[in-house]
């Protein structure tokens, strides 16, 4: 199964689905990666509204395509973190390291475009 | 309604297995839906472990009583190499195996009991319990 990615606004966005396991998690971490390297991207959000657990392994690779798709200059944002998720996270000592978040897709979006506008300077 | 699963944790689609029956377990039982997901993401953990550092393994997940008091139990155990220094494997941030290291002492926060106990070369064994807060009134 690989998690659709679409191209909205110039932007990529990932849906994560509801129970990934550990290699979907890998193989969206590279295809996410090879789209980045194909087209031209402005920015990448990845939406967890489905996901329903967030161990320390998905942390592990959310962290990790973050900082590579942060390299390739592409900034990530992360929507959609369910309240009982983020209240594990807590518990379990899991941060994000300084990715940002918004609370749903729609200001995730918006959060890449205010970005955008304001590294284009206009 | 299945008051205890059994999962043989061998590959990593068991992780998601064993989560599941946990969330639907401890929803059965009547915890909050935060609850459910702070033992679906214990339960994750320890499944994790179990394929990280001995491959193969097993979960019991069953409704416990201790005299009012109702709640769910994790029993996560293997016959691997088990843990050579358990203070050590405790500490958040300590890993053998290239991860967070958040497994055992991230699982004690997210229970309210936490269990361990381990032999060299003959395996692990880690109990966790999460109460129910009151008593449903059913």
């Amino acid at each position: 199964m690989s998690a659709p990615i679409l191209s909205l606004d110039g932007f990529l966005v990932v849906t994560i689905q509801k129970n990934p396991t550990d290699s979907e998690i890998i193989s969206l971490h590279e295809t996410l990666l090879r789209r980045v390297s194909e087209v031209r991207t402005d920015g990448v959000l990845i939406d967890l509204t489905a996901l329903e657990v967030m161990d320390s392994f998905c942390t592990r690779m959310l962290r990790a395509v973050a900082r590579t798709i942060g390299l390739r200059g592409a900034p990530v944002v992360i929507a959609g973190i369910q309240p009982e998720v983020a209240f594990a996270m807590v518990q379990l000592g899991l941060t994000l390291q300084g990715i940002p978040t918004a609370l749903d897709l729609e200001e995730g979006i918006d959060l890449l475009r205010r970005r955008r506008r304001r590294e284009r300077g206009s | 309604m299945t008051e205890k699963a059994r999962i043989r944790v061998a590959r990593e689609a068991d992780i998601v297995d064993a989560r599941q029956q946990g969330r639907g377990l401890a929803g059965r039982l009547g915890f909050s839906s935060c609850d459910c997901v702070l033992i679906a993401t214990a339960i994750s953990e320890l499944a994790r472990n179990i394929i990280q550092y001995a491959e193969t393994g097993e979960i019991v997940i069953q409704a416990v009583r201790r005299g009012r008091a109702r709640g769910i139990e994790v029993i996560a155990s293997d016959r691997g190499p088990g843990i050579e220094d358990l203070d050590l494997a405790m500490q958040d941030g300590f890993s053998t195996g290239g991860s967070l290291g958040l497994g055992l002492p991230g699982a004690r926060r997210l229970m309210d009991e936490f269990a361990v106990s381990s032999e060299l070369r003959r395996g692990t064994e880690v109990s966790v319990v999460k109460w129910l807060k009151d008593a449903p009134s059913r």
